[in-house]
C-alpha cells in the first residue's frame, strides 16, 4: 500500500467531516419549560427575527422549510434570524430530527420546546394562535407580525420582512 | 338620503359579522347547527340521531396527526365513561384526503377497526362542517349540551405528550360542570395540533 495513498484517503476524511456540518444533538437548544424559552420571542436589540413554530411530522410546515431557509442567503448581509422552534417529542430528537436536519441540510437554529402544557403557553406566544403548526412570527425592536399559514415561496416572506429592514 | 346612508351602514355591518360568523366559527354560547356526515360504517349520521343525549362530544380529529393519535386512547376512554351517561363522542376528520391521503375514507374505516372506535367517527366531505364550528386544527373539541349550544371548546386536556403528566381534565370537567347545572371553567382552552389539510 503506498503510504503517499493513505495520506489523501486521511487528508479526504479530513476535509469531509469539516465540510459536512453534521447535526448533533448538542448543536440543538432543548427548552423544558416555556418560561425559559420566553425570551426567544421578546429579543430587544437591531436583529430581525423569524421565529418558525414547527415539527418534522408536520407535513405544511416542512413544505415551508425551503423557503425560510432561503431566507439566510438572501439576507446574509442583513441583521435577519431565522429561528425554528421543533415542536418534535424529545424521545424521537436522534431518530427523527437529527436525520431531517442533516438531510435537509438546515442552515437555521434550532431550538426544541419541549413543555408539554401547550395549553399554558399557547397565549403568551400570542394570543391570537389558535396552536395549529405551522405558526410563523416575524418581529424586531419595533413591530411584531404573526403568521397562522403556510408559505408557499421565499418571496412571500421577503415582502414581510423588508419593510422590517428599512425602519 | 339620511335612510339610505343608514341602510348602507345596516348593510356593511351586516355583510361584516356574516363573515365573523364564517372565518371565527361558533364561540361558547353559541347554538351548533346539525350536520349529516357519513360514518366509517357507511350510515349517515346527524346529532339528532342520538336520542336522549345530554350533550355531545364532537371532536374535529384525524388519522395522520401525531397529536390526534396521541389522543386516541382517550378519547375511547372518554366515550365510554360518559356515552353511557348521555355524551357521546362524535368524531369529524375535516381533512382533505387529496392534501392528506392518510386521512381518506377508506384509511378512517382501517383505523377506527384497528383501534375499534366505539363511537362514530365521520367524514367531513366536502369541508362544509369544520369551518362552520370554526376548527383550526385536530384535534378540536366542542362540547354541546342538550340544547346544541356551545358550551365549552378547546383541548381535552392539559398534557397532549404525556397522559401520566395531565393536571386538568379540561373536557372531563366540563361535562361534569353540566352535570352539575353549571358552566364549564375554563370554557375555552387551546392545545398544540395539526392544521386542518385544505386545498385553498
Amino acid at each position: 500500500m503506498n503510504k503517499y495513498f493513505l495520506i489523501f484517503i486521511f487528508s479526504f476524511c479530513i476535509c469531509a467531516c469539516l465540510n459536512a456540518q453534521e447535526w448533533e444533538k448538542s448543536d440543538l437548544t432543548l427548552y423544558k419549560s416555556f418560561d425559559d424559552f420566553e425570551a426567544v420571542l421578546h429579543q430587544n436589540n437591531d436583529t430581525t427575527y423569524v421565529i418558525n413554530f414547527w415539527a418534522t411530522w408536520c407535513g405544511p410546515c416542512v413544505k415551508e422549510l425551503p423557503y425560510l431557509e432561503a431566507l439566510n442567503e438572501t439576507y446574509k448581509n442583513e441583521k435577519l434570524k431565522v429561528v425554528l422552534v421543533s415542536l418534535d417529542f424529545e424521545k424521537l430528537i436522534d431518530k427523527s430530527l437529527i436525520p431531517f436536519l442533516n438531510k435537509k441540510q438546515i442552515v437555521s437554529d434550532v431550538v426544541l420546546l419541549l413543555d408539554g402544557k401547550a395549553s399554558k403557553w399557547i397565549d403568551r406566544v400570542d394570543p391570537n394562535w389558535s396552536g395549529a403548526i405551522p405558526f410563523t412570527i416575524v418581529y424586531n425592536k419595533e413591530e411584531r407580525l404573526f403568521y397562522e399559514r403556510q408559505f408557499h415561496s421565499t418571496e412571500e416572506l421577503t415582502e414581510i420582512i423588508n419593510p422590517l429592514l428599512k425602519n | 338620503m339620511k335612510f339610505y346612508t343608514f341602510l348602507s351602514i345596516a348593510l356593511c355591518a351586516l355583510t361584516m359579522s356574516a363573515f365573523t360568523v364564517i372565518s371565527d366559527g361558533y364561540g361558547v354560547g353559541d347554538t351548533a347547527t346539525d350536520f349529516k356526515l357519513k360514518n366509517v360504517d357507511g350510515k349517515f349520521v346527524s346529532l339528532s340521531d342520538y336520542k336522549d343525549a345530554k350533550g355531545y362530544i364532537v371532536t374535529f380529529t384525524c388519522n395522520h396527526c401525531p397529536y390526534a393519535v396521541m389522543y386516541e386512547d382517550r378519547l375511547i376512554a372518554l366515550h365510554n365513561e360518559f356515552a353511557p351517561k348521555g355524551y357521546p363522542v362524535v368524531a369529524i376528520n375535516p381533512n382533505d384526503p387529496a392534501v392528506q391521503p392518510a386521512d381518506s375514507e377508506a384509511e378512517m374505516k382501517v383505523r377506527a377497526e384497528e383501534k375499534k372506535f366505539p363511537f362514530a367517527y365521520l367524514f367531513d366531505e366536502g369541508q362544509k362542517v369544520y369551518p362552520q364550528f370554526g376548527a383550526k386544527k385536530t384535534p378540536h373539541v366542542y362540547l354541546l349540551d342538550a340544547d346544541m349550544k356551545v358550551r365549552y371548546i378547546g383541548a381535552i386536556d392539559d398534557s397532549p405528550k404525556d397522559e401520566a403528566e395531565v393536571e386538568e381534565k379540561y373536557l372531563a370537567n366540563a361535562i361534569m360542570a353540566l352535570e352539575k347545572g353549571k358552566d364549564p371553567s375554563p370554557a375555552f382552552t387551546k392545545a398544540i395540533g395539526c392544521s386542518i389539510k385544505s386545498k385553498s
